[in-house]
């Protein structure tokens, strides 16, 4: 263990290690953040869902996103769209995407979640939850 | 593969007894086979407070909050919610009022009120990793202070923010600080004050087991602000645990050159070292603890001469609670205008209560100073256990008194709590119901301070004693109403003539209940009953005839065969044989048995 010479170097420890705690830090703020939920239904991870996860959080860390949370959910119904993801903005309505692949995530993450924007691939919302 | 999920599960002395460390294994064992490493992370965490509910398991970054969560549970939950993604609901929190399961702590109302600041890390943080309290920016105050601040500012910054001693009795900590920063010597010392003795009360064993980190970072602010280069924990031997933790946290400190010589490059040397109590409830008081740890008897002397002129080895010394460091750092991040708009117009800032008794919702809570008893008890505690009534809270344990139904919408600071013949203390609250007697809760008090009295001063020795015979006298109905004179009158003049707070306050638990249930006391002296039915010489059960119907259930039951009667033919209660334990009562299938 190296002694912390000043309050610079103490900084820039916790700078170095603030990953260690940061998913706890965005689930204590989660509604303030933009929320990228993963369907890791069987159907999902057989698509390939958990490698889509791990491009969005290495996307986001990539892009110096500090407010991007990327969580896991249950079966979103859209199976025959796998790999689909959940993406809100906070404030606004959900957007889920199908067919999602490493392209597409680059582009949701550019486009959707840095811009703002909506892009190709949404599937409609087509049903009604007891929560509507 | 990245990060995915942080899987907290509480390492607290609650949750560890009913086999927290055994989920732990088990999440890490499930991982490794699942080659899951890289993707989740498992920690042990300190106290989410809702003790009531645990084992407590909670997942980053959805926010889900488990509850009573068994080893066995723990492959369903790697599977379903740490590789599906599917919360797994029936070990999710029920709302009692809806009955709807509740995922994230911040929608029960266990947690809507609190306002975490002393246990801000608590439940968030591995407190054996000196890294995540430093992530979540520990140490940052003590380098600020070092890098720019003079001992006075830093003195006039706590005073700003209005920070008063958590421990019991209030008083402010930038003026303890100024007292012996004014008074020059070659060695002056911090000492905090683990030494928790209120039974019930265990907020400063949870700061200590969950976040020993903001205790040492203040220590060592305190030491630069009154000029002392040596910190001592009084802790008691009783808290393996909170003991384990803080040895960690100050050898990992001093490995990051945190603790030791020239802190963070400047000039400013502070070492901690542990020292350990045996438990005895008078080591609390600041001079008795300062005996205590020069290894003379833990008894306490007359002041002035105060801790802060002349105190361990006979240095200025300053004595702070746990709880009252662990909110020191918050101020220096924050700013003392950020704290001082928390809380009274006189007690800033929030207060831990230990929530115990018969309440719903048993814990450790934190709120800010000025909320009152019935959000405490009803909101947060979710009210009386099984619909009982609502009699009286203790609180301030045994030198605190009973607040009842007419103070709960007062708003709870150190002023208005003495006002209301009890006191702060340091943060237990325990509910009592409408099955609690008042003179013997009283007694249980009183018991425990004749227990604890060191003996030094005949008030508290003999006088704590001859109060709890009285005590004993009434709840076997064999007192006068003169005795009822007599409590009152010994007790005043314990209050007034013991040597220290410890006898001072004494009296306390016996003077509320004598003001706030004279009623009680007097049907117990007068009529001989115990309206609570709890005293034992007082209570006779009886056999209601009509509803009988001779079942013999009950004198099979009877340990000293104190019931007769003929077989479907009303039995009876031999009250000279009768021991009084219940037994029938519980036996009988037509509730046809009752306490009179």
């Amino acid at each position: 263990m190296a002694k912390i010479q000043n309050l610079k170097e103490l900084r820039a420890l916790k700078n170095k290690i603030k990953d260690t705690t940061e998913l706890r830090e965005k689930g204590s703020n989660i509604e303030n953040l933009v929320q990228i939920k993963v369907s890791m239904a069987t159907c999902g991870i057989a698509a390939g869902a958990r490698e889509i996860m791990n491009f969005f959080i290495e996307g986001a860390k990539k892009r110096n996103l500090d407010n991007v949370v990327v969580t896991q959910t249950g079966c979103m119904g859209y199976c025959y769209a796998e790999p689909t993801v959940e993406v809100s903005l906070p404030g606004q309505p959900p957007a889920v995407y199908g067919y999602v692949d490493k392209e597409k995530v680059e582009e949701i993450l550019d486009k959707h979640v840095m811009g703002g924007n909506l892009v190709d691939g949404v599937i409609p919302e087509a049903y009604k939850t007891i929560h509507d | 593969m990245a990060e995915k999920i942080t899987v907290m599960v509480c390492a607290g002395t609650g949750c560890k007894s009913s086999e927290s460390a055994q989920i732990v294994e088990n999440f890490r064992k499930e991982i490794r086979e699942r080659d899951l490493g890289e993707e989740v992370r498992v920690i042990e965490s300190g106290c989410f407070g809702f003790c009531e509910q645990g084992p407590i398991v909670k997942i980053a970054p959805d926010n889900t909050f488990y509850v009573k969560v068994a080893p066995e549970d723990v492959p369903e939950l790697v599977e379903e919610h740490c590789i599906k993604g599917r919360q797994v609901t029936r070990l999710l929190y029920v709302d009692p009022e809806t009955r709807e399961h509740v995922a994230d702590s911040k929608h029960m109302d266990f947690y809507k009120k609190q306002l975490r600041v002393a246990l801000r890390n608590c439940g968030f943080i591995d407190p054996e990793s000196i890294d995540e309290y430093i992530s979540r920016d520990g140490y940052q105050a003590l380098g600020q202070i070092l890098e720019g601040m003079s001992p006075k500012e830093v003195i006039d910054e706590v005073k700003l923010a209005g920070l008063r001693g958590r421990g019991g009795g209030g008083f402010p900590t930038g003026l303890k600080w100024e007292f012996a920063y004014k008074n020059e010597a070659d060695q002056k010392y911090v000492i905090c004050n683990a030494d928790e003795g209120d039974p019930g009360a265990f907020m400063d064993r949870s700061i200590l087991e969950g976040d020993p980190h903001s205790v040492v970072e203040a220590m060592a602010i305190a030491g630069y602000a009154i000029g002392a280069s040596e910190g001592k924990v009084y802790i008691r031997a009783e808290y393996p645990l909170a003991v384990q933790r803080l040895t960690k946290a100050i050898e990992d400190a001093r490995g990051y050159g945190l603790l030791g010589d020239n802190i963070l490059g400047s000039d400013f040397n502070f070492d901690i070292d542990i020292r350990y109590g045996a438990g005895a409830f008078v080591c609390g008081e600041e001079m008795a603890l300062i005996h205590s740890m020069e290894g003379e008897r833990g008894e306490p002397t007359t002041k002035p001469p105060f801790p802060a002129e002349a105190g361990f080895w006979g240095k200025p010394t300053i004595v702070n609670n746990v709880e009252t460091l662990a909110n020191v750092p918050v101020i220096f991040l924050k700013g003392a205008n950020w704290f001082n708009k928390i809380g009274t117009e006189k007690s800033k800032g929030t207060k831990v209560f230990a929530l115990a008794g018969k309440v719903n919702n048993v814990g450790l809570v934190e709120v800010p100073m000025g909320i009152t008893l019935r959000e405490v008890i009803f909101d947060i505690g979710g009210g009386i256990r099984n619909g009982k009534k609502f009699k009286a809270v203790q609180t301030g344990g045994p030198s605190g008194g009973c607040l009842t139904e007419k103070h709960l919408d007062t708003p709870i600071d150190y002023d208005t709590l003495l006002a209301a013949g009890s006191m702060m203390g340091s943060g237990g609250m325990i509910v009592l119901d409408e099955d609690d007697c008042m003179p013997a809760v009283a007694k249980f008090y009183l018991d425990f301070t004749v227990e604890e009295s060191c003996g030094k001063c005949t008030p508290c020795r003999v006088g704590t004693k001859r109060l709890s015979a009285l005590l004993g006298k009434v709840c076997d109905g064999k007192a006068t109403m003169d005795d009822l004179d007599r409590l009152k009158e010994l007790g005043m003049v314990i209050k007034d003539t013991a040597l220290c707070g410890l006898g001072m306050t004494a009296p306390n638990p016996v003077l509320s209940t004598l003001e706030h249930f004279w009623d009680e006391y007097v049907a117990h002296v007068v009529e001989h009953r115990c309206p609570a039915g709890k005293c034992k010489n007082l209570v006779r059960y009886v056999i209601d005839p009509e509803k009988c119907v001779g079942c013999t259930a009950c004198a099979r039951v009877c340990p000293v065969d104190a019931i007769s009667g003929k077989v479907k033919e009303a039995h009876v209660i031999d009250a000279e044989k009768c021991i009084k334990c219940g037994a029938c009562m519980d036996a009988c299938k037509f509730a046809a048995i009752s306490k009179k």
